[in-house]
């Protein structure tokens, strides 16, 4: 029982950090109706910047936050130059525009800071206050930090007016442009937000898997899956999504035979199988289409 | 154009009939020596690139000194990514475009496994490849392929040995990387166990595309093993120990010497976690304090002064590439007969080399029926500082 | 929509060069090099199959290293274990590899788009873990794979290498033949209007489903005689070798060549080979240039920005304007 209590607690909180990546890739999804293959290395060079921050100013805060600034004007940058310019193109063109950013944010990683395994500390205190082998302190903080950047979200999309915004012009363009929203804008605001997210994805998993360039190339794979078993167009579900891809690959490894050797194997069998009857994820909308 | 084919037929007949009296010195002029490697400067061992930049380092300085008996060493070293169809494509390159004289530590098990057959069958010498497969040492059946380190096998071999004698009734949990190099360790270790392989309570995998091993260690430690044999990459072998100590679980813990770099992997992992740890090391670790005086320690870091200010001092792997380019300039230095078979020979014949970095009493030793340049390595124990070597040097040939 | 050129005298004449131009190669070149090229062929014939599936039938698939690996494996198990010859195997390959392609389309059905995707992308990431399995390592060499010889010459006097090459050419040569044939047959006009509007064609009494199972079959069945290639050119196969990686650069090289097309296959296929090895000269000129994949990828960007319909699309607007002058 204790195994299980533990193998389920470690899968809520590696489960937590593809959440991070999935929400990423939803916020991405929800602005401009595409997968950003490269939020992974993206979330892994801004981790790179936060660990350089770290070891200039010796606070892991104030790097992670600066970190994170850098990498919101970064994302809304990368948009604006790189992305514009296939905005209208097919989707296949984006997709491959994506795969280029991978490859050269990967290796621009490796070529700037080497690919030797670094370090960098925990942005939670070791002491919490509480004893236990059930789970660290640095998993419980990432949990609840993952928890309050959905709510953030949330309110963001819900409450503010450039949430509502950036929702208006992914979902009606054309309106949104008519009812004076500059679309265009609310596209990169969403990569910013993106790529923010995805830094601090990057800094919450840096002190579990290490830093080093490949660092979200395993993590990115879940987090897709993540996503798309919540549902591409809802922040909460995927959310749920990471979290019960972390604990669900946890059991199968364990509770399947065969499981150890075919864990990942298992977790994304059951999640294609669930698609297939709930073909817009667990908790999507069925977006109709018109003919 | 036919002409031309007629012409090469010709030649490759006469080169036939001429039979072995021909020596072949393809790569080697009177002043250069042309020498191929790969390495995988891009992909998921990148880490282990830094050797091949190493030996660049090494070569390009010998170079300016005159280089090796007047000739000067030109030194290809080309990406692989860790893919072995990508390495067949390079070393092709390199053999039949380049026309190097040999291939030289080009790294990876699978990799090297890819490009095994060819180099044999064009008699092209393989010398002295990074990996610590146990493939390497076969002069019979692949007489152009040399190892280096001691094998994978032979260090789990000694960890077997190590538990048997020192831990009443072991009950053994065993992770390993599910490939080549995870496989080699892992079969070492059986057979070091000997009958005795009910020992083991649990063994499991991991793929380097896992995020973590943390579900791996759980379910090891709910086996109610006493004894931890890590077979894992300094990532994951960091992680590993890290989980270990955060869900206090506190085996005899064998650590594979791929990681045991104490920068690479201790600490990353936190070197209180990582007390009471045992290896096997056959090199010295550059962060270790008891080296700093030797001779050897010192060579080698005015070189890495001179040559790599900028690189990470604690990086083991630098003083791997240090002591192999070491031996190859040994060896190229000492030989008469500069053809591809003749260096293959003179490879073969090392006795009692000192090298730089390696520990002291570990000497490297070659044989035309020993292949396994070095074969020995000394158990040691991390006292939350530092390596602490224990017991004497176990040679594994004798 | 986007259909293939109709066949004109122009169209044979200039397929017809083509294939001589690729039968003069290995002559004028080293071994080496057709090594390479045999290698960018086999990626091509596996684009191949990409572009009818997702060029042609609108069908995403981001898995198609897992067809590559059955049929890479399909013919080393034969080699090994069974002391067949290697083109022997051919054809198990390609009822192998169309079986479980076939079978996966069924699945496929169910999703669209991005969840299709996702499928195929977790059957390529699986792939690896699958092929190295304890309980199939009698058959498959578990994670050390298997190691065979190169097919003999086909023909006396003809380098190893050269041989390869021939045929592969050849196999190549015709799957672009039986590619066009079968999209100007009623199937292929089937084929192309699902791709362009699913309900419509459905309601004309196309039956989709067998359609577009079928389109999977085929396609898996051109990646794994490409994958049976690409092992005969490296003499072994290997699991770590069939990551998803490969998947990645099919698709790359797909639209990279031109997805909605058949000569973009072998254009996609020499762009994945070729275009490594520049990016890796360009690479080597200064320390101060970044590593080859950087390059790479900056070269991938603009090639979406400046070929957006790939490679031919490139060469089909260059042969339109050269024909405007001449024409008025």
């Amino acid at each position: 029982m204790d195994l299980f209590l533990q193998l389920t607690l470690a899968g809520l909180a590696i489960g937590s950090i593809y959440a991070c990546v999935a929400l990423a890739v939803v916020m991405i999804y929800q602005a401009t109706d595409h997968f950003n293959f490269a939020q992974g290395e993206m979330a892994m060079f801004s981790t790179f910047v936060a660990w350089a921050l770290f070891q200039a100013t010796g606070s892991i805060w104030l790097a992670f936050v600066l970190a994170v600034a850098a990498s919101f004007i970064a994302g809304i940058i990368i948009e604006r130059v790189i992305v514009k310019p296939v905005e209208s193109a097919p989707v296949f063109n984006q997709i491959i525009v994506f795969i280029g950013l991978l490859m050269i944010f990967n290796n621009l990683a490796g070529w700037f800071w080497e690919h030797t395994t670094k370090t960098l500390p925990s942005l939670f205190p070791e002491d919490m206050g509480f004893e236990s082998t059930l789970i660290s302190s640095h998993n419980l903080g990432v949990i609840v930090f993952t928890l309050a950047l959905l709510l953030v979200v949330f309110l963001f999309f819900k409450f503010t007016k450039v949430g509502l915004a950036m929702k208006a012009a992914a979902a009606n363009p054309d309106s949104a442009r008519l009812v004076g929203v500059s679309v265009g804008w609310m596209l990169a605001l969403g990569w910013g937000l993106a790529s923010a997210i995805g830094a601090v994805g990057g800094v919450l998993v840096a002190p579990i898997v290490f830093l080093e360039p490949n660092m979200m190339s395993g993590v990115l794979l879940y987090g897709f899956a993540g996503a798309l078993f919540g549902g591409v167009n809802s922040p909460g579900g995927a959310v749920a999504g990471g979290l019960i891809v972390g604990v669900l690959e946890n059991w199968a490894r364990q509770y399947v035979p065969g499981g150890s050797e075919l864990g990942l194997t298992f977790a994304l069998v059951l999640i294609v199988g669930v698609l297939m009857f709930k073909p817009a994820g667990l908790f999507g909308r069925v977006v109709v289409k018109r003919v | 154009m036919k002409l031309k084919r007629i012409l090469l037929a010709a030649a490759a007949a006469s080169v036939l009939s001429g039979g072995a009296a021909v020596a072949d010195s393809t790569g080697i002029t009177d002043t250069s020596i042309k020498i191929g490697n790969t390495n995988p400067y891009s992909g998921p061992a990148s880490a282990y690139s830094v050797i091949g930049k190493a030996i660049s380092a090494y070569f390009k300085e010998l170079n300016t000194q005159g280089g090796i008996n007047g000739r000067t060493i030109e030194f290809i070293s080309l990406d692989d990514g860790y893919s072995p169809p990508r390495t067949v494509q390079q070393v092709r390159k390199l053999v039949e475009k380049e026309k190097i004289a040999f291939l030289f530590q080009s790294l990876g098990t699978p990799t090297n496994s890819a490009i095994h057959k060819y180099m044999n069958q064009k008699k092209v010498p393989q010398l002295f490849v990074a990996t610590g497969a146990s493939k390497w040492g076969q002069p019979e059946k692949y007489p152009w392929t040399m190892g280096f380190q001691p094998t994978y096998d032979v260090e789990g071999e000694i960890y077997a040995k190590y538990v048997l004698e020192n831990v009443e009734n072991p009950k053994i949990a065993v992770l390993f990387q599910n490939d080549d190099y995870g496989k080699d360790y892992r079969d070492g270790f059986l057979r070091g166990l000997g009958d005795k392989k009910d020992l083991i309570v649990s063994m499991l995998p991991y793929e380097t595309t896992d995020p973590t091993v943390d579900s791996q260690i759980l379910a090891l430690k709910d086996s109610g093993a006493n004894v931890f044999v890590n077979i894992s990459i300094p990532k994951f072998a960091a992680q590993a120990i890290r989980k270990a100590c955060e869900i206090d679980w506190k085996p005899l813990h064998l650590l594979n010497n791929v990681s045991s770099s104490v920068s690479a992997t201790l600490k990353p992992a936190g070197l209180e976690c990582s007390k009471d740890l045992i290896t096997a090391q056959w090199m010295k670790d550059p962060t270790d304090p008891q080296w700093k005086g030797t001779a050897g320690y010192q060579e080698w870091s005015a070189w890495m002064d001179k040559n790599l200010p900028d690189a990470d001092r604690g990086d083991v792997n630098y003083g791997l590439g240090y002591n192999v380019s070491k031996l190859l300039h040994h060896v190229l230095d000492n030989c008469e007969d500069m053809t591809r078979a003749g260096i293959m020979a003179c490879a073969a014949n090392v006795k009692d080399l000192e090298l730089p970095m390696v520990l002291p009493g570990i000497l490297v030793n070659t044989s035309p029926t020993d292949f396994y340049p070095i074969q020995a390595a000394q158990l040691s124990k991390f006292d939350g500082e530092k390596w602490a070597l224990f017991g004497s040097v176990i040679d594994a040939t004798k | 929509m986007i259909r293939p050129n109709a066949l004109t005298p122009k169209l044979v004449l200039s397929f017809g060069a083509l294939v001589v131009l690729g039968c003069i190669v290995p002559l004028i070149v080293e071994d080496y090099d057709s090594y390479q090229i045999t290698v960018a062929f086999s990626y091509g014939i596996a684009i191949l199959g990409l572009n009818i599936l997702t060029g042609y039938n609108g069908q995403f698939s981001i898995g198609h290293s897992a067809f590559f690996a059955i049929g890479a494996y399909t013919a080393a198990i034969m080699i090994t274990h069974f002391g067949w010859h290697p083109y022997a195997t051919l054809p198990f390959v390609a009822i192998a590899a169309f079986m479980v392609g076939f079978l996966f389309g069924f699945p496929a059905l169910r999703l669209e788009g991005l969840y299709l995707a996702l499928a195929t992308f977790a059957l390529a990431v699986a792939t690896p873990q699958i092929l190295k399995v304890d309980a199939l390592e009698e058959w498959t060499g578990g994670v050390q794979g298997l190691f065979f010889d190169k097919p003999d010459p086909i023909m006396g006097g003809m380098s190893i290498d050269q041989s390869l090459y021939y045929v592969t050419w050849i196999v190549f040569v015709v799957l672009m033949a039986l590619t066009w044939a079968l999209l100007h047959s009623r199937s292929g006009r089937a084929i192309m209007a699902i791709r362009d509007n699913p309900i419509a064609a459905s309601t004309m009494g196309i039956n989709t489903a067998l359609y577009k199972t079928t389109t999977f079959g085929i396609s898996a069945m051109f990646a794994g005689l490409g994958g049976a290639f690409f092992a005969f050119a490296n003499a072994f196969v290997s699991p770590d070798t069939f990551n998803f990686f490969i998947a990645v650069y099919l698709l790359v090289g797909s639209v990279v060549g031109g997805i909605v097309s058949i000569p973009g296959a072998l254009l996609g296929g020499l762009f994945y080979v070729f275009g490594q090895e520049y990016a890796e000269e360009v690479s080597n000129l200064s320390e101060l240039i970044p590593p080859p994949w950087v390059t790479f990828g900056i070269f991938l960007i603009l090639m979406m920005y400046f070929a957006p319909f790939g490679i031919w699309g490139l060469i089909e607007r260059g042969m339109a304007r050269l024909k405007r002058p001449s024409s008025s």
